[in-house]
């Protein structure tokens, strides 16, 4: 019996940006990544080819950080204490992109200056050719005041520059506009609060190339119907062509499972949640599967295996 | 597809004779569309009208149901593309596989073990569906041993699969006369086989197409020869394989409704080999419209977060998942010990009372009514600000249970502890962490003087 082949056709795309510049473009990055164009739901190759493959962006820190896993310490070993180190040590597992994490404090407790925030970015440019994305502590005037420094000392480089949220979107974004970098626009898993939050910045006068989305999301277990569900209603308006929805996302389920009792948790818990760190390494890859299928087209992640996998999972759906 | 009540109009009498007890035909038909009423209410309605209102009504997507003695699993009737558009009802069938190849002391072991699982998220039980028995040797004696030894360690619903009829009702004669496990798996080349089996014991079938042109035919074929209950496998095993033809054969059954695939999907993630790739295409198929999901490495480190992953896909989004408001009691608090405030999502209040009680620290912990939001969603609707907690703390009478009134919010909202300042005059207000996972030590030394 034939069988109609029932395919969608949508009116809108979703916007392509390119991270990172090359020295030809006035950066230092030996490469750049660039995501977007999808003229249909993930991987629905039969209705539209994706021209641009999602991308894996590992997390790293300005320092030893202070509250992760040691299941995640173990796995990167020396390198969490050099951060050009750690991402030499990440784009050999596989990153496309390394985000660079500034820290609240430094070892010694003391708030981070934005001498050392540059410092530290210096040195993962100096040893890594990769793209980078570079987010504050999450703190809005941290942010403000780290960022700052940060984008003009990095002048061209087409750098992601977050957290960019409605309280602070004014500073990042005009500092992004004057020295050539991108935003990470984040909100609340809410799709008006995405929207408008997007509205916001664009009015400035940044242009639809230089903006990443980040609607938010919960690991598995942790809210995560809520943020694939953003995802998945974002990316229905922007191939309905709802313009301020157009934009690519990023979504952080590295950070997001690695705070779940789950992966943190190694002693105390029930016998049924298994061996820890395979079940550790399981939460993150299936957050970040779900969400892959949700629309992303960044990924950040934090453990080297989970990598490996959703590299897997990527080549996978990219197979059309 | 449903019809719409116009639709229906055209399909009834017309004749306003108000027997249905409704004043006119549009107004009967009007409740019909809504499924207010049951078309037997009208003595009048032709048999043409009838068939044809019946097709109408069945679900896009056939309701499957399973059954072992004493269990079932029924997956299907599914009507929504997204979950956000209304809600994906009926769970997948997690069922772990074993096959006859392996030595009978492993298989009992995997089947013992995998039987027993059980853990436990936002206070509810959850557990693996039923075993897949596979006839890997052809031999029906050496599959009639299999499935009696999985019946030796578990009563939950099964999968049979074997590549004959004759092997396949080897194994169906160890079961009960009460079962009717998913049989299979009908191909193009066995199907008249399969179908007399399955029909003769009233049990639903695997059938599996190489094309969709090839599975639309063998249902229809099958459905002729008296099976009602099907369960499509599209023979694809890959992650864009997979997610093409789950998406095409949904939306062919809800937009079209095409009758021929408008089954439950059955998905095979083991193929693949590697326990890691399992779990993803195990979870693809979750999220992408599987009714059953057959996993070959049972391990719990796997199975929990699959279990969960399951759990939160299938919540109806309209309505989250609430804990009753109130004062909760930790660790049998005194009154001097502090006060939490957090909200009444289910995981809000489960991530947070998880952490409290695992700390051994004692504390009260006050439940918001947020409206079973999060906390940070909550706090953008406008459900959990000052004036509501305030509102809370009083009208639960948490003054009158505690010496020190001294109120921790959480790190999220910090910019209510102004205001909540003024609502709340004689409090101290306290900032706690953001996330739940960091209240122990917050606790430990922020709290402890």
């Amino acid at each position: 019996m034939p069988v109609e082949i029932l395919k969608e056709t949508w009116t809108g795309a979703v916007q392509i940006v390119t991270l990172g510049a090359t020295p030809a473009e006035g950066g230092t990055r030996g490469r750049t990544v660039t995501v977007g164009g999808e003229r249909t739901l993930p991987f629905l190759h039969f209705e539209a080819p994706m021209p641009h493959r999602p991308a894996l962006a590992v997390e790293i820190k300005d320092r030893r950080p202070d509250d992760w896993s040691p299941v995640l310490l173990r796995a990167w070993g020396d390198v969490v204490d050099d951060p050009g180190a750690w991402a030499q040590a990440a784009a050999a597992a596989g990153a496309d992109l390394i985000l660079l994490a500034l820290s609240l404090t430094d070892a010694d407790g003391r708030p981070t200056t934005p001498a050392a925030a540059v410092a530290a970015v210096r040195k993962v440019l100096s040893a890594c050719s990769l793209p980078l994305a570079v987010f504050g502590p999450g703190q809005a005037d941290a942010d403000n005041e780290l960022l700052v420094a940060v984008a003009e000392a990095t002048k061209g480089e087409r750098l992601l520059l977050g957290i960019c949220e409605d309280k602070n979107y004014r500073t990042i974004v005009a500092t992004a506009l004057a020295n050539g970098h991108l935003v990470n626009a984040r909100t609340p898993m809410d799709v008006n609060l995405a929207k408008q939050l997007n509205i916001l910045i664009t009015d400035m006068g940044m242009p639809l190339d230089r903006i990443i989305m980040d609607p938010t999301t919960g690991a598995v277990g942790y809210g995560f119907e809520y943020g694939y569900s953003v995802m998945e209603r974002l990316r229905l308006a922007a191939l309905q062509g709802d313009r301020m929805t157009q934009l690519p996302m990023l979504v952080t389920p590295g950070f997001e499972a690695w705070k779940t009792k789950e992966a943190k948790v190694g002693n105390g818990v029930p016998a049924a949640w298994g061996d820890w760190e395979a079940r550790a390494i399981n939460w993150e890859t299936l957050t970040a599967l779900g969400l892959l299928e949700a629309g992303a087209d960044i990924l950040v992640l934090r453990h080297p295996e989970s990598v490996r996998r959703l590299r897997l999972a990527i080549e996978g759906l990219m197979k059309g | 597809m449903a019809l719409t009540g116009i639709q229906i109009y055209k399909l009834l009498p017309q004749t306003n004779c108000k027997d249905c007890g409704f004043p006119t035909c549009l107004a009967f038909a009007m409740k019909l569309a809504a499924k207010q009423v049951e078309l037997s209410a009208c003595p009048h309605v032709s048999e043409s009208a009838k068939a044809q209102l019946a097709e109408s009504a069945a679900p896009p997507v056939r309701l499957v149901t399973v059954r072992s003695d004493g269990a079932e699993v029924k997956v299907g009737n599914e009507v929504v593309l997204f979950r956000h558009e209304k809600t994906f009802y009926n769970r997948p069938g997690l069922i772990v596989r074993v096959g006859d190849d392996l030595a009978p002391s492993a298989l009992e072991a995997k089947v013992a073990a995998a039987d027993a699982y059980r853990v436990t998220y936002v206070g509810i039980d959850l557990g693996i569906d039923g075993f897949a028995v596979e006839s890997v040797k052809g031999d029906p004696a050496a599959f009639a041993a299999a499935v009696q030894a999985v019946r030796r360690h578990s009563r939950k619903p099964l999968v049979l699969t074997a590549p004959s009829a004759s092997v396949l009702g080897a194994g169906l004669e160890m079961l009960g006369a009460g079962e009717t496990p998913l049989l299979g798996v009908a191909t193009a080349d066995n199907w008249r086989d399969m179908a007399g089996l399955a029909q003769k014991a009233k049990s639903p079938l695997i059938v599996r197409g190489n094309t969709l042109d090839e599975l639309a035919t063998l249902t229809g074929q099958i459905k002729d020869m008296g099976v009602e209950d099907m369960v499509l496998d599209p023979a694809v095993r890959d992650f864009a394989g997979h997610l093409t033809l789950s998406t095409l054969i949904r939306r062919l059954a809800l937009k079209k409704n095409f009758r021929p695939l408008g089954y439950p999907l059955i998905a095979f993630p083991a193929a693949a080999g590697d326990p890691a790739v399992e779990l993803m295409l195990a979870a693809q198929a979750i999220l992408k419209y599987a009714g059953f999901v057959v996993i070959d490495h049972f391990a719990p480190e796997a199975v929990y977060p699959l279990l969960v992953l399951r759990q939160n896909i299938y919540t109806d989004p309209q309505k989250p998942i609430q804990v009753q408001p109130g004062l909760y009691e930790i660790n049998n608090p005194k009154p001097e010990d502090p006060v939490l405030v957090t909200t009444n999502f289910s995981i809000t209040y489960f991530s947070v009372a998880n952490e409290v009680e695992g700390s051994g620290l004692p504390a009260w912990l006050v439940v918001a009514d947020a409206e079973g939001m999060s906390v940070l969603t909550a706090w953008a609707a406008g459900k959990f600000d000052a004036e509501r907690i305030a509102k809370d703390v009083k009208r639960f009478g948490v003054a009158d249970r505690v010496s020190r009134r001294r109120l921790v919010i959480p790190g999220h909202v910090a910019v209510l502890s102004g205001e909540l300042e003024g609502e709340l005059p004689d409090w101290e207000i306290r900032v706690g962490p953001r996330e739940a996972v960091d209240l122990p030590r917050y606790m430990r030394e922020a709290l402890m003087n």
